[in-house]
């Protein structure tokens, strides 16, 4: 902003990747002014797409269909493929004995984290790859009276005091790419501006349900060896897109036969345009995904500038 | 990302559950509802004037006044219609309002507050057996529902939080462990 190089564009819906199909290179973009709707053509010599996992894929789908039907960076058929999440709302908790005497003062800033382990160091399970946990302790508050007896004065004054300790986690799992996991441009469905949506279809498979006795089964392991009463595991369901990290559809890799993007997060059917959201992962390992979307995002901005600098973009 | 609904929803459908509250989600829609609750504390939905009195005295013999305000000065009552209106299904809403009519039924607003107690105490007792051996699926006590709905509208309230239990807006520190001595209130806000 400091520069006064940088106009930000407010309301603007993109609709398209401009495409050149003459010197093969993206020329800029179209938007749709949300409020006005008025279109307006920016021209651009290179474009970062950066529209969140799902979005930047829609455009991709609807851009330079005369050359691709598929989209731009369709080529492979690997664009829209692979759509990924982190499967979640498995674990255990329990209750710790003691402790009575203590308490906590302020909000608790973080609970506790467990790394990926299974799979890992000789560990070989009946399924690929493995999860985290996230977990954390704390005493129970009033909640815990809806199934308590009693009602009346002493139980009201019992309920607004700390009660037990508990502790508990819940695994987050790797979820395995799948290509009939995919997104497609809904051929009916469309938005209050007239574009047409995503039409979504994706389920997790064998893998992760496998995966689920393990992230229930591992921590009550884990709090009975610590001494945790009335340990109980639960797996409360899942269905894609519950764990709001959505990843893939744009996936990058070494052969642009098999992906939509190369290393540099560059789309191989127009190398000046990057995309660098979720939509670039090819796997989701199992943490939280932002810091790693925003260090590949810093890091495509690096090289691109480098290449502009060189003239080789 | 969920929306109010959805946050309401997801703690009112643990019916029989432990509800948990921690969500920042969850906190705005309860703020919301407790604004709204005095807003309009008339009709709500098809709760009547006389339905929400019966409420608040139900919810007051559940949580009455002791040191601290009971559940009625903290308008319960209007929340529990509210929460019921707003986020109970067309089943659970017959099983509440069916409640409300046994509680009609038995006299309970004209009845001494030792009476009331004492109706209550029975309910509460018939409920925790249903409710400790009732098959998957089968519906909840209506009582179960008066009861959570009591607790979650009372302290969650700007007095169940102040007054019942204790508030800082701004605690400026964390503190994992630190000394705890019997009758000391819970921290309001925490999961």
């Amino acid at each position: 902003m400091a520069t006064g190089r940088l106009t930000l564009r407010p309301f603007a819906i993109v609709t398209e990747v401009l495409y050149d199909r003459n010197k093969k290179r993206a020329t800029g973009v179209r938007v749709l002014d949300a409020v006005t709707e008025q279109t307006t053509d920016y021209s651009a010599r290179i474009i970062f797409l950066c529209a969140s996992t799902l979005n930047s894929t829609w455009l991709l789908l609807r851009s330079a269909t005369n050359v691709w039907p598929g989209g731009l960076g369709s080529s492979s058929d690997a664009l829209g493929r692979n759509l990924m999440d982190h499967h979640f709302r498995a674990g255990a908790s329990g209750r710790i004995e003691g402790l009575d005497d203590k308490y906590y003062y302020g909000r608790r800033p973080t609970g506790f984290y467990i790394p990926r382990y299974r799979n890992l160091f000789g560990d070989k399970r009946e399924y690929l790859r493995g999860f985290g946990y996230q977990g954390g302790a704390s005493r129970s508050g009033w909640s815990r009276a809806v199934a308590e007896l009693g009602v009346g004065a002493a139980f009201k004054d019992a309920a607004a005091q700390p009660g037990s300790w508990s502790i508990g986690g819940t695994a987050f799992g790797e979820m395995l790419p799948n290509p009939a996991n995919r997104v497609t441009i809904d051929p009916t469905k469309r938005d209050k501006w007239g574009l047409p949506v995503l039409a979504i279809d994706c389920a997790t498979g064998e893998n992760e349900r496998l995966m689920r006795k393990d992230m229930m089964n591992d921590m009550a392991e884990m709090l009975e060896a610590s001494g945790v009463k009335d340990v109980r595991t639960y797996d409360n369901g899942y269905w894609p897109g519950m764990g709001i990290h959505e990843m893939g559809t744009a996936r990058m890799g070494r052969d642009p036969k098999t992906s939509v993007l190369n290393s540099h997060n560059q789309v191989w059917d127009a190398p000046n345009v990057f995309v660098t959201d979720g939509s670039c992962m090819a796997s989701t390992a199992c943490p939280n995904p932002s810091l790693t979307y925003m260090a590949l995002t810093a890091r495509a901005a690096d090289f691109a500038v480098s290449e502009l600098k060189r003239n080789n973009l | 990302m969920i929306n109010r609904r959805e946050a309401i929803k997801q703690v009112t459908a643990m019916l029989g559950g432990v509800v948990f509250v921690g969500s920042g989600d969850l906190l705005t829609a309860i703020e919301h509802a407790h604004a709204r609750v005095t807003a309009a504390r008339k009709q709500i939905g098809s709760f009547t004037a006389q339905d929400v009195a019966l409420l608040d005295e139900v919810a007051d013999t559940i949580l009455p006044e002791t040191k601290t305000p009971g559940a009625k000065a903290a308008h319960t009552g209007a929340f529990m219609a509210l929460m019921v209106t707003d986020t109970y299904d067309d089943k659970q809403q017959a099983i509440f309002r069916d409640g409300v009519k046994k509680l009609n039924d038995a006299s309970f607003m004209t009845a001494t507050p030792a009476q009331r107690l004492a109706q209550l105490e029975q309910l509460d007792r018939e409920q925790k057996a249903y409710m400790d051996t009732r098959p998957d699926g089968a519906p909840p006590h209506f009582f179960r529902l008066m009861k959570e709905l009591a607790l979650f509208g009372y302290f969650t309230s700007e007095i169940g939080c102040t007054q019942a239990m204790r508030y800082r807006e701004t605690p400026g520190r964390f503190d994992p462990c630190v000394p705890y001595t019997p009758g000391e209130t819970t921290w309001a806000g925490h999961a």
